[in-house]
């Protein structure tokens, strides 16, 4: 449609001198959908990028990884259906950016919401047939006092059997399904019987091939199977093992062998017996809603969550407060043009901020040691103030250490802020007769909280999930010894979730993941309502 | 200008193609090695600083033998949980070093294979093979014995101590305020103050046939109470002996100035004293009963994925080579730790500092492995500091020992 309107424009008119901005937009398009260097240089590029894909998707054949082929074969033929066409100028530019987000951030968002919703985490951390091999192999006993049996790697017809020298040196052979049998014309070397008659010995190059089979070769002691079978780990020493455990794959159920008991499988992800008792491993599956369930109901974390989210908004309020108004009110006194030596100053003021923020606040936590720390030591000459293991006191160093890694972050931000608002305005206010404190309050605040309450906002978030000042500094603690679960009084959100998934030897993957997106819906939907809020402050303008 | 923006382009382009090429052949590299290549190349995660000390074991084994060993240096504190996460993949590693103590978490999680020593079990240090087993099966080679003892400033005290007070008595002698430092903290520090609990007669857990058993808390037992009892007299409130200002790196600098002459800790540190120009002796813990005072050993070895595709070179590399007392001699010229074969430890000895070490170790036992350990690590420092800072010794010892019965019940 819009093409033969134009045409029709040219037809009846001579096109009008284009401006600057059009030839400088000609130009570009131009040499980006023309010049035989510019194409070599996009040939070659797009073709080692193919060259690369190309064997990306070979590697994954190879292994089987169908989804992510198929995801390779797509993003490659669009990548070289954009950069070789002559238009989809935007998509050129978009496209490395989608494809970054894709990798980035959606696919973890996804994998995140996906792991809460099942039961990843120890003892649930594989797949149910991995579950059972391990169980079985671990449920292998090595019958009491038996010796240790040498051991030759057999073979007749393709099927492998093991040459045993029992201790008094005579010799037999069995197969998986054959039990042990004397056997004859057999050939020593020292003690040990290493071939027989109709048998190829295998040398430990073709043992190492036959991995898979070897290890599952378990030859029968005798006709009862009571008596076990001798297995061999490394190819050479055989070992007589009885199994503790039977797995019945038509019923898929788990039998311990010495108590009779049956584990079956309840959808709970692992082997569980009537009265409960599980049989670790078990497997991953999914759980649901019940991640999230736990998560608000569980009578252990319900108690210390309460407090523990009422300090986390505390914290982060409190800190973005601060640092804003101390940020702000050096930024106003370094912009005065009486002060000197200002440019010392400024740079003195970015120290903290220059320094990365584990390290200050591991320097901290060594300053504020009650018996032997700088503060205490020096600063208030050999007082003994608890900083981190009062409850209060913690709270108060945490605000503190926060502040002085955070102020100049705002300090930055607000010199910025003040310098873009114009002189007039405070000079057509003076001469209206507006005294200074009326001046910043009714005009230069609003003015600034226009640019800087977005900042703020993301402030805000930042400190909801400071992770790194908590933990470097008082690692939560001290610790509330009354709550069942490793919490302490300055644990925010984030270190309690920590703490509670991925300390101690039980990780809960599924449970964390949970955490992490309810914890990601609270700081949404408070950032969403404080981004209304600030529309309003910029109908100021 | 105008070529600079396409070229800009391009290269966008070959970042992304090649990440995601690169994501690719990541994903594919570590299984390739259990499939094409199988029975020839294991793969071995080591710690990132005894690369050096496998790579000569590894290429003697390879020569011997015609198995590749692929030797994997890793973070130290990352191998753990790459371990748990990568084996059931089928990407992660044939063999991995680690120590005793994750053998519960990764039996829990199925990621690790039976090792049946046979007869050469006999070989080692007992405590090596106590501390590999896990619920009556051995799934670790060991191949080193750490444990905790005193070290000695020995210009400043040159008799060892017979029992706490006497050590405490011989600092004061010497003229010292704080004789004796061991590592605490906020949070307390039970791995360093063990062996005194131990002293009185209480365990962590009473053992059965296959080892610790998780259901047998000794905790709180009466035992307990006394050492509470003795621990609340020794902080705040008390002589002070126990601070838990006292961090590692406060505890180290004390020794190393000789504002102390007794420090309790690990040979992690000795290198540093003896670099300090210090005159170290070790000791065994000073005992405050007249029962001997056991810190926890902990033993380092090597563990097979249970996903493993090779198996039986695992086996075969793990048993009959790095069992060897020559290979062994080899990872303690590079870590200094006490080898795991008694035959080995016994050549290493005649250096006088793991001479020390082994008498101490000789009176050791294994941490416990087993995941209920996790819920007793959760409260026991936090309750130990609390005691030491002047809470009611026996009512915080008690507290302590249902909470962890809860945690372990629950």
């Amino acid at each position: 449609m819009s093409t033969t309107i134009e045409d029709g424009t040219r037809q009846d008119a001579p096109p009008p001198k284009p401006s600057r901005r059009q030839r400088q937009a000609a130009a570009i398009a131009d040499a980006a959908s023309g010049g035989m260097k510019v194409f070599f240089v996009k040939l070659i590029a797009l073709a080692i990028v193919d060259a690369l894909a190309v064997y990306a998707i070979f590697v994954l054949i190879a292994h089987a990884q169908w989804v992510p082929m198929v995801v390779v074969v797509a993003v490659t033929a669009v990548v070289n259906w954009i950069y070789f066409s002559r238009k989809k100028l935007p998509a050129k530019y978009l496209t490395p950016g989608v494809i970054f987000l894709a990798v980035f951030q959606v696919f973890v968002l996804l994998y995140t919401g996906y792991i809460a919703f099942t039961n990843y985490g120890t003892g649930h951390n594989g797949s149910k047939e991995q579950a059972v091999s391990s169980l079985m192999a671990s449920s292998l006993e090595r019958v009491e006092d038996s010796p240790t049996y040498p051991v030759t790697v057999v073979e007749q017809g393709g099927q492998l059997g093991l040459l045993v020298t029992d201790p008094d040196g005579d010799a037999s052979i069995g197969t998986n399904d054959r039990p042990l049998e004397p056997v004859s014309g057999v050939e020593f070397e020292g003690d040990k019987a290493v071939a027989a008659d109709g048998w190829t010995t295998l040398q430990f190059a073709d043992v190492l091939a036959r991995t898979d089979e070897v290890t599952a070769l378990a030859v029968p002691f005798s006709d009862d199977p009571n008596d076990g079978a001798i297995r061999t780990p490394d190819g050479s020493s055989g070992y007589l093992y009885v199994s503790t455990l039977e797995y019945d794959e038509a019923a898929g159920t788990m039998t311990d062998l010495e108590t009779g008991t049956v584990y079956a499988d309840t959808g709970v992800g692992a082997f569980t017996a009537e009265d409960g008792e599980q049989l670790l491993p078990g497997w991953q599956i999914t759980v649901g809603f019940d991640n999230f369930v736990r998560a608000v109901t569980d009578a252990r974390l319900a108690g210390p969550l309460v407090y523990v989210t009422l300090w986390t908004f505390a914290f982060a309020l409190i800190s973005v407060a601060s640092t804003f108004f101390l940020g702000l009110f050096l930024a106003i006194v370094f912009n005065d043009l009486r002060m000197r030596g200002r440019k010392i100053y400024r740079v003195l003021m970015i120290l903290p901020y220059a320094i990365p923020s584990f390290l200050s606040a591991l320097v901290w936590a060594g300053m504020m040691n009650q018996s032997f720390g700088f503060i205490n030591q020096v600063l208030l000459g050999g007082a003994s103030v608890p900083w981190l293991t009062d409850p209060l006191l913690a709270k108060v160093s945490i605000l503190i250490v926060n502040l002085w890694l955070g102020f100049p972050y705002m300090f930055l931000v607000c010199m910025g802020a003040l310098q873009s608002i114009p002189d007039e305005l405070q000079e057509a206010a003076t001469v209206d007769g507006a005294k200074p404190w009326a001046v910043f309050r009714l005009i230069k605040l609003p003015l600034l909280l226009v640019t800087v309450a977005p900042l703020l906002i993301a402030s805000f978030a930042f400190n909801f999930n400071n992770f790194n000042t908590i933990y470097m500094l008082t690692d939560g603690g001290p610790r509330d010894s009354n709550a069942p679960i490793p919490v302490g009084f300055t644990d925010i959100l984030i270190t309690m979730v920590y703490k509670v998934a991925f300390t101690g030897q039980t990780r809960d993957y599924g449970l964390a993941s949970a955490y992490s997106i309810i914890i990601f819906i609270v700081v949404a939907i408070i950032s969403i309502i404080a981004f209304r809020r600030t529309k309003s402050l910029e109908e100021l303008n | 200008m105008r070529v600079n923006r396409k070229g800009l382009l391009a290269a966008g382009a070959v970042a992304v193609v090649t990440t995601l090429g690169l994501a690719g052949c990541a994903g594919g590299d570590s299984g390739s090695e259990g499939d094409s290549s199988a029975a020839s190349t294991l793969t071995v995660w080591v710690d990132a600083e005894r690369v050096d000390a496998l790579k000569g074991a590894a290429e003697a084994y390879s020569e011997k033998s015609g198995v590749k060993v692929d030797i994997v240096g890793k973070d130290v504190a990352d191998i753990k949980d790459d371990f748990i996460q990568q084996v059931p993949t089928g990407k992660g590693p044939d063999i991995t070093m680690g120590a005793h103590d994750w053998l519960g978490e990764l039996s829990t999680n199925g990621v690790v294979a039976p090792i049946e020593l046979g007869d050469s079990a006999a070989d080692y240090l007992p405590v090596a093979i106590e501390a590999s087993t896990y619920e009556g099966t051995v799934y670790m080679l060991p191949y080193a014995v750490e444990n905790i003892a005193v070290l000695r400033n020995a210009d400043l005290v040159p008799e060892p101590a017979a029992n706490f007070d006497d050590m405490i008595a011989k600092g004061q002698a010497a003229g010292l305020t704080q004789p004796f430092v061991v590592e605490q903290g906020a949070e307390g520090n039970p791995y360093h103050l063990y062996p005194f609990q131990t002293a009185f007669g209480a365990p962590v857990f009473g053992t059965n046939d296959e080892g610790y058993d998780p259901t047998d808390l000794q905790l709180g037992n009466a035992g307990g109470d006394q050492f509470a009892t003795w621990l609340g007299s020794q902080g705040k409130n008390g002589t002070g002996v126990f601070n838990t200002d006292i961090d590692g790196d406060i505890a180290k600098e004390s020794f190393l100035t000789g504002k102390s002459a007794f420090w309790l800790t690990g040979p992690w540190n000795v290198g540093a004293a003896v670099d300090a120009g210090i005159n170290v002796a070790i000791d065994t813990v000073p005992s405050p009963t007249a029962e001997p005072a056991q810190p926890f050993a902990g033993v380092k070895g090597f563990f097979i994925s249970s996903e493993s595709k090779n198996k039986v070179a695992a086996n075969d590399f793990l048993v009959n080579y790095l069992g060897t007392e020559d290979v062994q001699l080899e990872l303690f010229e590079a870590g200094n730790i006490l080898p795991a074969l008694t035959a080995a430890a016994e050549t290493a000895s005649s250096d006088p500092i793991i001479e020390g070490f082994a008498a101490v170790g000789a009176e050791a036992v294994p941490m416990p492995a087993i995941p209920a350990m996790g819920a007793v690590w959760q409260y026991w420092g936090i309750a130990e500091a609390a005691i030491i800072n002047g809470a009611d010794p026996v009512a915080t010892w008690q507290k302590l020992a249902s909470d962890v019965q809860a945690a372990i019940s629950e």
